[in-house]
């Protein structure tokens, strides 16, 4: 039983701990992996957010079972390493430095989780979050990761398609969108309690997008779980939009009809528009989107060189498709 | 201890102070202290610390007027040129680091992003402030001297612009930035004072022939 109603689960049973350390157990078995590599889960050195390996430890070399070190993009870009994956990142639930979310994440439990699924489907109900992840589909994905401020990084998450999910709850024919929304809790997430943003966090697709196959629901980095300030227990990953849309530590999926009205469109509308795919060619009214600073091994305190950003990503291909005949100067 | 012993020690403790952000720094860089994106931190912390050397050296005279220590009059000087040093290598940090002198970049940003307009409009502004920061000067310029060092409040309201212009959406820092700045510029504003007790002020005022304005 995959999906369940809410009043059908008793508290207690809400995500078993045992329940979710098995999860590595059969992912562990059944991975099949995009990039002909070994699953990553599995035996993994506590990579938490309490206490992720220091600096040499977390060079991309040996992080978790993998070889990571000869693992690259498939335009041969280089991987970045766990520690700036995980310590330079915007999380504004915890703070709005890039170093805040490493800082003050520990205040999350993501476990035991659930996530609701509702509007306009078949299959409403509550997942626990070991429901939510079908075994045999996690795997990892590379993926650059282009932030709007202008830096970008490349990222080994790990993680299942999100329309995996979508085909599950059975989106009625009238639902065009998917909403998402991360926890709303001041407690787990001071920095909630500064108004910076329109709380809880929300963000959408079309469900085109969202049944796109290089969209992902990532529960893990470099094949060990999420640590908490990248979005534990998981969250969203679209590769050819600004990082914004990938929304983190995700606790509801709602199937509407318009579309979703996201967090960073409704604090600045002129800035910030619900579609957000990468695109040279259309400037933030503030700076430019032309380049962009690649983050990681060649990088350094003196030279950290500025690449031409690519429209879509570098996703052109695969994703130029869903967006025929559309103005994305208009709808950006 | 003596007057000049004092203002020696407080010299010493204003070099001191405006030196450990730049040590801060370098050591944070040698020791791989600076995170993931080094030279955004560095341009970061250069830019904060210029704002912190403008707003403590424009509130050196309302503290003088409100304390009378007006021991702490020399040390606008310094403070303002500390203010400028870390303006410049913000500047530079930005230009040669950041941005690889690339020209065509770097006018494009002047022209079309209104924050970076506002913040190098501000430092080029300080510029004959720095210049003009001599005894020489003061003694050429006159009260000429003190009209042109009035530039310094235009200078750190463009800065705060800048600052308060290039934020996503926390708007909390330079919130704070701009009421110190507010405070400071109202307790500018001298209460009138009868008779003999206002030219006993004013007279303490007069032009005591230290740089950076007043
Ligand atoms: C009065 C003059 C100036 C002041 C007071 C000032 C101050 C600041 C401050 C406080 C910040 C923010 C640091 C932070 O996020 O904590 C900043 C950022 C920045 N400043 Fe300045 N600055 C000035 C002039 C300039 C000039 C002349 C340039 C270059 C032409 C410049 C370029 C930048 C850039 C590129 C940023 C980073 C913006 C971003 O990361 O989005 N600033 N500055």
């Amino acid at each position: 039983m995959l999906i369940r109603k809410p009043n059908d689960i008793p508290s207690s049973e809400i995500t078993p701990e045992h329940v979710y350390i098995n999860r590595r157990h059969f992912i562990g078995k059944s991975a099949g992996i995009a990039l002909g590599g070994i699953a990553g889960a599995g035996a993994i050195g506590g990579a938490t957010a309490a206490g992720w390996p220091g600096r040499a430890a977390a060079q991309t070399a040996q992080v978790g079972q993998r070889d990571w070190s000869t693992v690259r993009t498939e335009l041969g870009e280089e991987l970045n390493s766990f520690e700036d994956i995980t310590t330079y990142n915007n999380f504004y639930e915890f703070g709005t430095q890039k170093d805040d979310p490493a800082r003050n994440a520990h205040t999350l439990r993501p476990r035991p989780w659930t996530i609701e699924v509702g509007g306009m489907c078949a299959n409403p109900g509550v997942y626990g979050l070991e429901d939510f992840i079908r075994p045999g589909t996690m795997e990892d994905r590379i993926y650059r990761m282009r932030c709007v401020e202008g830096w970008s990084m490349v990222i080994p998450w790990y993680g299942f398609p999100l329309k995996d999910v979508i085909d599950r709850a059975e989106p009625l024919g009238s639902a065009r969108y998917v909403e998402f929304k991360t926890l709303l809790d001041p407690e787990q997430m001071p920095g909630q309690r500064a108004r910076v943003l329109d709380w809880p966090y929300v963000e959408g697709l079309r469900l085109d997008e969202a049944r796109h196959p290089l969209t992902i629901l990532a529960t893990g980095v470099y094949g060990q779980d999420l640590p908490n300030q990248n979005g534990a227990p998981i969250r969203l990953v679209i590769p050819w939009k600004y990082g914004f849309k990938g929304i983190k530590s995700i606790v509801s999926m709602t199937f509407m009809e318009q579309e979703p009205f996201n967090s960073w469109k409704r604090a600045a509308s002129f800035e910030y528009g619900f579609y957000a795919n990468v695109n040279p060619e259309v400037n933030h009214p503030r700076w430019s989107q032309a380049r962009e600073r690649r983050l990681g091994p060649n990088c350094g305190v003196f030279r950290c060189e500025q690449i031409p950003t690519m429209l879509f990503n570098g996703y052109v291909d695969q994703v130029a498709g869903l967006y025929a005949g559309m103005d994305l100067r208009v709808y950006y | 201890m003596n007057k000049k012993r004092r203002i020696l020690l407080l010299k010493g403790l204003v070099w001191l102070l405006g030196l450990a952000p730049a040590v801060w720094l370098v050591w944070r860089g040698f020791t791989d202290r600076l995170g993931a994106n080094a030279i955004e931190e560095v341009l970061h912390r250069l830019g904060d610390t210029s704002l912190i050397a403008l707003l403590v050296a424009l509130s050196i005279t309302p503290v003088r007027r409100l304390t009378g220590w007006n021991i702490l009059a020399p040390l606008r000087r310094p403070i303002g040129l500390f203010a400028f040093f870390y303006l410049t290598m913000h500047f530079l940090w930005y230009a040669v680091i950041d941005e690889e002198l690339a020209l065509e970049f770097i006018i494009e940003d002047v022209i079309e992003r209104p924050y970076i307009l506002a913040g190098f409009t501000g430092w080029l502004l300080l510029i004959p402030l720095a210049i003009t920061s001599t005894k020489g000067w003061i003694r050429r310029l006159k009260k000429n001297w003190q009209r042109l060092h009035r530039l310094v409040y235009l200078s750190t309201g463009l800065g705060l612009l800048h600052f308060y212009w290039q934020v996503k959406a926390d708007t909390y820092w330079p919130i704070v930035a701009i009421t110190v700045m507010v405070v400071l510029m109202l307790l500018r504003i001298r209460p009138r004072k009868p008779g003999r007790e206002r030219e006993r002020t004013v007279a303490a005022e007069r032009p005591r022939q230290e740089p950076l304005a007043d």
